[in-house]
């Protein structure tokens, strides 16, 4: 089920005037700025289906930039999140794409800081829920409801086995996971559901495994 | 955890328990959290609702694009001079719906019920009907946990998103939320709470997502009055004891059906409705002209 919580129905708290344009947007663009783990230098953003014909109206620019800016759905610093940007020195671009997606409300956030670069595929689903349904080129689905680790690890036998024995000697649950490759026995990604927020000590065990390349996490 | 309406009456009655009790009992199930936590997070929304009603009705908001604001104040003035026709507690309720609207599309602070686009429907009737049947606060609290636990049916079985499924998925389904709701709040059984859920819903299934300019203002504001009136209609017509003929989970299949058949310009994409008119083809043009990048 999409839904699981009361509070995704009788919620969020929010500034107006949309929850999937501006509650939702903010909430993709957070995550973003949680896997990217720093402000970024620049932002592409790129935006599809009902997103791209109505995001100027509902304050999604904002929404977003905020969420990059790491401010929450309710902060009342959303309106002016493009001002600050514009502070800060931080590119941000808006593209409004033809291309039709499978879901109505989709944007693509490329971010940049030097050589580092991120892509990410957001929905937002409706009520303020978001999915996110693309990072990096890897297919995953992850809510950003919960806290979750994220491993880019060797796409070879043994690299789930050893994360999720180093997860269960640390006594935290997975609640939901998945693994998704580019190709055979290169590069991949898994996307750990977990139900209490993961210590920097465990995230570094994970990175210090052999298949493991690097580990993100994002919070609550 | 209950899949849908006929399931969560089922446990309802069985267990002998409200509505808002197999949702609350439900929550703790899968969050793991205690039952004070999640019941001081639902009282944390309805300060925010009250907040916003308040805001909405005492202040002359005004949104960004100057579209909408102001009319729950002037509906509310109409109500203290006594000379409205559809009575008391029903006119309360609207204005109350439209001052959370007004407040939503002026960026200010509410909570999504289950949308922000239909946030009004469930705290205008709840703060109208408050009035009348002077609920303790926990009763209040509960009004929101038994509409969260129609909106969680419709979520996950249809749709609450306008780009989906139309207003009906937004209005309509928070029309019906606050229909249950109702029932529960005045002393109803929880298969009245589903007879009025079901017929609330019925009278939206059709409506379309058609907002001038693409912005959540015209129609939506007006349509979350029509929202709130339509609930506290059906309420009393369960309270009565008429039932739907279609049960509650065939309705919202069908409004899910409907949607799914529904012309993207009738979903949340501003080119159909209302929104293409030649007035509101206008008003876009005037509100895209003054407001764009903001700030």
């Amino acid at each position: 089920m999409k839904f699981r919580s009361v509070f995704d129905i009788i919620g969020p708290v929010m500034i107006g005037p949309s929850s999937s344009h501006t509650a939702g947007a903010a909430r993709i663009g957070r995550v973003a700025r949680h896997l990217f783990q720093k402000e970024p230098e620049w932002a592409m953003i790129h935006y599809y289906g009902s997103f791209a014909k109505t995001h100027q109206g509902h304050g999604t620019d904002v929404a977003i930039v905020g969420g990059l800016l790491g401010y929450e759905t309710y902060d009342d610093r959303i309106p002016s999140a493009l001002a600050v940007a514009e502070e800060k020195q931080v590119e941000i671009k808006f593209i409004e794409e033809e291309a039709q997606t499978d879901d109505p409300n989709t944007v693509k956030i490329r971010l940049g800081y030097g050589e580092d670069e991120m892509e990410l595929v957001g929905v937002s689903v409706g009520g303020g829920k978001v999915e996110i349904k693309e990072l990096n080129g890897f297919a995953l689905r992850l809510s950003g409801n919960h806290p979750a680790i994220l491993v880019v690890h060797n796409d070879r036998y043994g690299a789930i086995a050893s994360v999720s024995t180093a997860l269960a000697n640390e006594e935290i649950n997975i609640g939901h996971m998945e693994v998704s490759r580019k190709e055979k026995g290169e590069q991949a990604l898994m996307v750990i559901e977990v139900d209490q927020n993961v210590g920097d000590d465990v995230l570094e065990q994970l990175q210090q495994l052999d298949t493991v390349e690097k580990v993100t996490k994002i919070h609550d | 955890m209950f899949r849908n309406v006929a399931e969560l009456v089922e446990k309802a009655e069985k267990e002998q328990k409200l509505i808002s009790d197999v949702m609350i009992s439900q929550e703790m199930a899968w969050s793991e959290l205690s039952y004070s936590e999640i019941y001081e997070r639902m009282e944390s929304q309805l300060d925010v609702m009250e907040q916003a009603v308040k805001r909405g009705i005492e202040e002359n908001v005004t949104s960004v694009s100057g579209l909408t604001g102001g009319d729950a104040k002037k509906l509310h003035s109409h109500i203290q001079s006594g000379s409205s026709l559809s009575g008391g507690l029903m006119l309360d309720a609207v204005s109350k719906a439209m001052a959370t609207n007004e407040v939503n599309a002026a960026m200010g602070t509410i909570c999504a019920t289950p949308t922000a686009g239909s946030a009004g429907v469930v705290p205008g009737t709840l703060f109208a009907v408050k009035e009348r049947l002077e609920p303790t606060r926990e009763q209040m609290v509960r009004y929101l946990f038994t509409s969260g636990a129609f909106g969680f049916v419709v979520a996950n079985n249809s749709s609450i998103s306008g780009a989906a499924g139309g207003c009906q998925a937004e209005v309509g389904s928070a029309t019906g939320m606050a229909a249950a709701a109702i029932v529960e709040m005045a002393g109803g059984t929880p298969k009245q709470s589903a007879e009025a859920m079901a017929m609330a819903l019925k009278n939206m299934l059709g409506l379309v997502c058609d907002p001038v300019a693409g912005l959540v203002e015209v129609p939506c504001v007006k349509r979350n009055a029509m929202g709130a009136s339509n609930a506290l209609v059906a309420a009393d017509m369960a309270l009565a004891g008429i039932e739907s003929r279609i049960p509650c989970d065939e309705v919202i299949d069908a409004m899910y059906r409907i949607g799914e058949t529904m012309p993207s310009a009738l979903k949340e994409t501003a080119e159909g409705g209302l929104a293409a008119t030649p007035t509101g083809r206008k008003l876009q043009a005037e509100v895209l002209k003054t407001s764009s990048p903001s700030p």
